[in-house]
């Protein structure tokens, strides 16, 4: 497997790293890496470098390192050596063709989901380091092309996919209309100033998945919920600028985000069922802009659905019949601990659900996530062959449904089941709750 | 810029109409929408199956068809009620019930001028994006548009545009620059790789926008020449009202200062800076920062007042005299009103953006607790709880408040003495 | 030749105070100069921060088997925790140290039974050889070991083995009681400025990431 793992590594040729590469000096190197270094970096880096004793017991964290048959370079520490940790050591004097590798390393072998950080005994964030070498990486003009167009749709459109206004705005009322065949009085509220909340989405959705909007519409008109959804940008939560190491682009988004809700006057911000998103608008984004925490309260769709089914506003007809196994986004569930509550919602919907193992916050991460499935064609193999444990872990189940209330997880896991013949399939919470819920005629 | 004066200030409480009766006449009535001078009550109105109109005042519009759609309603500055509609499978805007007479493949993003004059909207017609202003579509049109801006006076328009062709993942086409400004829908000679929100100057002759030179610089462009000076991050221009000069907060060093036509004028940094704003009278530059990390409230000059608030300082607002500001403030999810530094002593669980009196002595806001909408003035609450109510707007002598609200559903145009409120 | 007295009493008497100075000031400035890089960049660390979650965190990871890690790998616990106590009390509770402060300053404490102090002696380098075996063996460990790794490890070890060694008369005391001295001082010294500076800033990295987890993130951190 480690063999493999090197083969398919020496075959992928990406234009993004490869033009950008070209393009570096080892001048331009040492300069931007230690200006990275001194100007933006400070505490956490300096005492993770100098704290870790190389102990390698961050190994077993890492799917990608289990994945790749225990090769010790995959290790999180391991990846850390060789990017970061090289960096340092040669004060930023490292060559072009390093410059590329370590791109490589953190755009694609590491998706940021911090499950190594709970099993370093120091608690050592590998996946901030990761993210620092991305960044001196974007700063250098050497990231995967295809998460770099979408850093670059972020930057025009304040959306992940090029979605044009009048596209997203079309799009939702289309949505609304066909809703209405279902339930005749059906709304998706535009700009509705002084609702309860606004209702953001990531752009897949409107680009290639409005069903979930159809779904989400339903959900909250039956719940009788008083929701908005903007018209202008701030619509979108995702944030693959973050993962580029963009965050000047990062924040703009953000800042066009929180103040789309601050300018409609809601009490509080409901988001699709992404995790990438979550992190960005939770837990660095906002950060970025000097919001400790997010202005306006961002409540996770997990969140939002229990409390919902809490307090009766939506009941289930029949609960779901098929088997259904939970899989655990990082960024929703080691990132903002929302494991309980999905259990919960989950277990409401449906009958019969086996846990996999490992679960709640020790879950093996989905490995899409991170941006590394938005780095696109050229690492698919490896993204899905650095996965083997997690095909491992889920068909250990049995289970014929996968849930998971994650875009990246679920985009990731349809590769994984579909490359390794697993027997499942997988739905978002909103699929089972709209095929379960009572609704109005 | 509302004209207030020929408002009638002369009654107590008028009963416009009574919306209950409404729900009666349609499948059902969208959200409420009312006049600046609170004479009139719309909202959009569903007939039948893709049949739309909107209502006014108990009366819809007279027109031959229904809607296929009907949104954005909104009233402008001059009490005009205007809609983005769809007939024939063709966009337009409604204004009053008549349609414009160009139609689109589609139509959003309407904006008015201070005084409601001017409408523009952004239009899309087979795959070309542009702006209509007053029913005049630009020559020019353009593969995409975004950050859509009309000028105050209405005598400009101007969006970022897309002037070179992209496929997708041609990122380093993109990095040499595909987008530019368009003024009255006339592009910048020069593009930039990114170009965002724009600012007009007074005198209607140069336009300002954020720009960005490649992944990295970035810094203000005006009527298409950028800066010398490059910044970390920028914000939104402004133009001095007075002196014709550009401000714009900048990032530099990983911390925000305050930068006129290209040169630091704020002795301090700070962690955030935007929303800068100029006093009527010229002589002040406030702005909505953080002096240190998660802690927000308003500058004067570069000098924060002394209270911070943790979540967001938001709505600021120069007094008519230019002596003081009131902002909304939000804390553990609460929000307030501030003013000159010093918060109402109730928290809301919303509040809307403060308006000044013509004197500058009484601050006026919306505010919303427990699902009931009051109207404040400087921090006291007026008795009456609404389901409710909009801005507030002061008369032009200061000493009535016109207070648009609904109870039981009955829309009432009222005229208050402020010292009712505040007595 | 400089005899035996001469470097004893200098190992023992000036040196002594070098060491403290360089390992107390060394230890000092260390933590003054990462929360100065705090307040440079990332100050945003103070609003995570909580004594609570910092403790749930520390108390968690010094319980033997109290995380999932140490469970996953049994041996390496033991090892560790061991080794660790073991550093930590034989310097402490050592008759021979305790004799030696009684001398300079008239005061002591209870010590560890000879027999029991030898043990241990020979347990803390039984971990340190484990310790060498598993950067030889293990491809994780081996593929991230650095030379200094072994430096350290030997700096760690020298005042066991050289104690050991000492204590019981080995060839020549005197021989082994200057190095056990010396290499005890070089320990110390060593801490601030080597990777054993760990000792400094683990109790830091902890706190912050389980504020982090069980602040921010709402989830466990074990």
């Amino acid at each position: 497997m480690a063999e493999a793992s090197e083969k398919i590594e020496k075959k992928i040729i990406d234009e993004g790293l490869e033009t950008g590469s070209k393009r570096l000096t080892e001048e331009r190197i040492e300069k931007v890496i230690n200006e990275v270094l001194s100007g933006e970096t400070g505490a956490r880096l300096k005492s993770y470098t100098d704290t870790c004793v190389h102990c390698g017991l961050c190994a077993e964290a890492c799917h990608v390192y289990l994945s790749f048959n225990r090769d010790p370079k995959f290790s999180p520490a391991g990846k850390v050596k060789r990017t970061i940790g090289e960096m340092i050591k040669r004060k930023g004097r490292v060559s072009p063709e390093f410059i590329k590798e370590a791109s490589e390393i953190a755009s694609t072998e590491c998706n940021v989901c911090k499950r190594c950080a709970m099993y370093c005994p120091f608690g050592i964030d590998t996946a901030y380091m990761m993210q620092t070498v991305r960044r001196i990486c974007h700063k250098l003009g050497v990231t995967p092309l295809y998460i770099q167009d979408t850093a670059h749709s972020h930057a025009v459109t304040q959306n992940q996919m090029w979605v044009k206004e009048d596209e997203w705005i079309d799009t939702l009322q289309w949505q609304e209309e066909d809703a209405r065949e279902e339930m005749s009085n059906l709304r998706i509220p535009l700009d509705k100033e002084g609702a309860d909340f606004m209702y953001s989405v990531i752009a897949p959705e409107p680009k290639f998945q409005p069903n979930l909007i159809y779904q989400a519409a339903i959900i909250f008109n039956t719940a009788g919920c008083d929701w908005t959804m903007p018209s202008f940008p701030g619509w979108d939560n995702s944030d693959m600028a973050m993962f580029t190491g963009d965050l000047e682009i990062m924040a703009r988004n953000k800042r066009f985000h929180f103040e789309a809700a601050q300018k409609l006057k809601v009490k509080r911000i409901v988001m699709g069922e992404c995790g990438h998103a979550f992190r960005s608008v939770y837990d660095v984004g906002n950060r970025w802009l000097s919001w400790s925490m997010p202005p306006i309260p961002m409540i996770h769709a997990i969140e939002f659905y229990y409390d919902l089914l809490k307090a009766g506003k939506i009941k289930i007809k029949e609960k779901y019949k098929k088997s259904v196994t939970i899989h655990d986004p990082c960024n929703v569930v080691r990132g903002r601990g929302l494991h309980e509550m999905l259990r919960y919602v989950i277990h409401e919907l449906c009958e019969n659900v086996i846990e996999m193992h490992p679960n709640r916050e020790h879950n093996y991460c989905c490995n899409a996530g991170g941006g590394v499935i938005n780095c696109g064609p050229p690492f698919k193999k490896k993204r899905v062959e650095s996965n083997r444990i997690k095909a491992d872990q889920i068909s250990d189940t049995g289970a014929e449904i996968l849930i998971t209330p994650c875009h990246n997880c679920h985009s990731g896991m349809e590769d994984i089941i579909s490359y390794f013949n697993v027997d499942m399939h997988i739905k978002f919470i909103s699929d089972i709750m709209y095929e379960v819920m009572e609704k109005q005629e | 810029m509302t004209n207030s004066a020929n408002w009638d200030w002369g009654i107590n409480d008028k009963l416009v109409a009574d919306t209950n009766e409404w729900k009666d006449s349609y499948n059902w009535v969208e959200e409420f929408y009312t006049s600046p001078d609170g004479e009139k009550i719309a909202a959009v109105v569903n007939m039948d199956e893709a049949e739309f109109n909107v209502c006014v005042n108990g009366s819809a519009w007279e027109i031959d068809t229904p809607f296929e759609k009907a949104w954005a309603l909104k009233f402008s500055q001059d009490n005009r009620l205007t809609a983005i509609i769809s007939a024939d499978m063709a966009w337009t805007v409604a204004v009053d019930g008549q349609l414009w007479e160009n139609t689109f493949d589609y139509v959003w993003d309407k904006r008015f001028s201070d005084d409601g004059k001017t409408i523009a909207v952004a239009v899309q017609s087979d795959g070309k994006y542009g702006m209509s202003v007053n029913d005049v579509p630009w020559e020019d049109m353009y593969s995409f548009i975004t950050c859509m801006a009309l000028s105050p006076d209405g005598k400009m328009t101007s969006a970022v545009v897309q002037t070179v062709d992209l496929a997708q993942a041609e990122v380093f086409k993109f990095q040499e620059g595909c987008y530019t400004v368009a003024p009255n829908g006339k592009a910048w000679s020069r593009n930039f790789v990114n170009a965002w929100n724009m600012a007009f100057s007074p005198d209607g002759t140069k336009v300002a926008a954020e720009v960005r030179h490649n992944l990295y610089d970035y810094t203000i462009a005006v009527n298409g020449e950028p800066w010398d000076q490059i910044f970390g991050c920028v914000w939104c221009p402004i133009f001095h009202h007075k002196k014709g000069t550009v401000i714009a907060p900048v990032r530099t060093a990983g911390a925000w200062t305050m930068v006129e036509d290209g040169t630091v004028i704020w002795d301090r940094k700070f962690t955030q800076i935007w929303h800068q704003m100029v006093s009527p009278d010229g002589s002040k530059l406030a702005a909505v920062v953080a002096p240190s990390y998660g802690n927000w409230t308003i500058a004067v000059d570069g000098k924060p007042w002394d209270t911070t608030f943790g979540e967001m300082v938001s709505d600021a607002v120069f007094s008519p005299d230019s002596n003081r500001i009131a902002a909304v403030a939000t804390e553990n999810e609460k929000y307030t009103v501030v003013v000159d530094g010093n918060a109402w002593d109730q928290t809301f669980d919303m509040a809307w953006k403060p308006v000044f009196s013509p004197d500058s002595q009484y601050v006026a806001s919306k505010v919303e607790k427990d699902g009931k909408y009051f109207i404040a003035v400087n921090g006291k609450l007026w008795g009456k709880a609404f389901d409710n109510a909009w801005e507030p707007a002061f008369s032009p002598d200061g000493s009535r408040l016109l207070c648009r609200t609904i109870e039981d559903g009955k829309y009432y145009r009222r005229v208050v003495p402020v010292s009712d409120i505040v007595s | 030749m400089i005899d035996f007295n001469t470097l004893y009493n200098f190992l023992s008497g000036p040196m002594v105070w070098v060491t403290f100075i360089i390992f107390i000031g060394g230890s000092i400035y260390r933590i003054w100069d990462l929360i100065s890089l705090v307040n440079k960049n990332e100050k945003f660390i103070y609003s995570y921060m909580s004594w609570k979650y910092s403790l749930r965190s520390i108390m968690h990871w010094i319980t033997p088997f109290a995380t999932t890690n140490w469970r996953k790998h049994p041996v390496m616990t033991v090892v560790t925790f061991v080794f660790h106590m073991g550093l930590v009390i034989m310097p402490l509770f050592i008759s021979a140290h305790v004799i030696l402060f009684n001398a300079a300053w008239n005061i002591s404490w209870w010590v560890l039974p000879e027999g029991l102090a030898d043990v241990i002696t020979l347990i803390v380098i039984v971990c340190c050889i484990i310790f060498f075996l598993r950067r030889l063996v293990l491809r994780e460990v081996k593929y991230l070991t650095t030379a200094s790794d072994y430096v350290i490890l030997a700096i760690a070890a020298a005042p066991f083995v050289t104690g050991f060694f000492a204590y019981h008369k080995f060839i020549d005391y005197h021989f082994w009681l200057i190095l056990h001295i010396l290499s005890g001082e070089i320990m110390l010294m060593a801490i601030p400025f080597t990777r054993l500076t760990h000792m400094l800033f683990a109790v830091l990295t902890r706190s912050f990431i389980g504020s982090e987890f069980g602040g921010v993130r709402h989830a466990k951190d074990w």
